[in-house]
């Protein structure tokens, strides 16, 4: 929130001083909003494809599903029915 | 030194089956900790709580403990309810469909105790943890969500809408009575408040197997609630 305030302060200055042509300055926020779609873009790929997958981690799990239902049936806990 | 008890706050929902798996492989991985498992069910017409009874008597009633409530009420509540009800100084915080597996408890504890922290979060993007059963619109949604509310949000976490963590429990009582969102929102709310009241957080890894599939939590209508409670986590914290 504050860095929003920041950067907008930044850019009025920018606009009132007009150190660079003024036409310029208005489109700097438009190239800030389209360079943060794309590293915005770029992350969610990126993510995509180093997505921390586990397929072995369901291979145990069963195991252990197996394990508890035989303990719980043996204690007489309910462990039929739906699943 | 005090000696660390634990309440385990496991909000149900039609989970009979799956409460009993969870509460066998929480007591076969915590052996030598003092703890407590706290049930809070909302009514649910399947016989969670007969199957809750059963395990009473089979692991003691002071060891699993049934807070059921009239109907169903909304996961925010379901922890302040349990809350009200926990002797332990840590909470933990779970769910009961098996996709956060008690294996993990003990690195938890671990990381608490090593580094002395208030909230021990687990997180399934970094090495080490990791999901399972997501089809690629699932992760694509995770995504996407994830880098919306790093940017905007900046956080300190690398997983904001997992919901398996320990807290302190003065630190879970301070943040939850602040939190006013739900769904995903309020586990993404909890942590944001959390950071910005300047507590401790550390991150263990998880891996996070769903085996509901098919079933895609993440529909339309809970995009815009979540674009919604970023824009006001934006504006408020």
């Amino acid at each position: 929130m504050t860095l929003l305030v920041a950067i907008s302060a930044l850019w009025i200055g920018l606009l009132q001083t007009s150190i660079i042509p003024r036409s310029h300055t208005w489109l700097l926020p438009i190239y800030f909003i389209v360079s943060l779609g794309c590293y915005g873009l770029l992350m969610v790929g990126v993510g995509l494809m180093q997505f921390p997958t586990c397929p072995q981690e369901a291979i145990l799990l069963q195991q252990d599903v197996a394990e508890a239902k035989e303990f719980l049936k043996q204690k007489g806990v309910d462990v039929g029915g739906c699943d | 030194m005090e000696k660390n008890k634990y309440s385990i706050i496991v909000p149900t929902y039609n989970e009979r089956l799956n409460i009993a798996l969870l509460v066998y492989l929480i007591f076969k991985h915590l052996r030598d900790v003092d703890f407590e498992i706290i049930i809070v069910d909302d009514g649910s017409p399947d016989g969670t709580q007969q199957v809750v009874e059963q395990l009473q008597q089979l692991y003691g009633e002071d060891r699993i403990l049934l807070r059921a409530r009239a109907k169903k009420l909304g996961l925010g509540t379901a922890y302040i309810h349990g809350l009200k009800h926990a002797s332990g100084n840590f909470v933990v915080i779970m769910d009961a469909d098996l996709s956060h597996h008690p294996k993990y408890l003990p690195s938890f504890i671990k990381k608490q105790l090593e580094t002395g922290a208030s909230i021990v979060t687990g997180t399934r993007y970094v090495k080490g943890g990791g999901v399972h059963g997501w089809n690629l619109m699932r992760k694509l949604t995770s995504r996407g969500a994830n880098v919306l509310a790093q940017t905007l949000l900046w956080p300190g976490v690398s997983d904001l809408t997992g919901s398996f963590r320990l807290y302190r429990k003065s630190v879970l009582e301070d943040i939850i009575s602040s939190c006013v969102s739900k769904g995903y929102v309020f586990q993404m709310e909890m942590i944001v408040r959390a950071s910005r009241k300047g507590y401790h957080i550390e991150e263990v890894p998880i891996s996070f197997v769903d085996r509901v599939y098919g079933i895609s939590k993440l529909g339309g209508s809970e995009i815009v609630e979540y674009l919604k409670g970023l824009a006001y986590l934006l504006v408020t914290t």
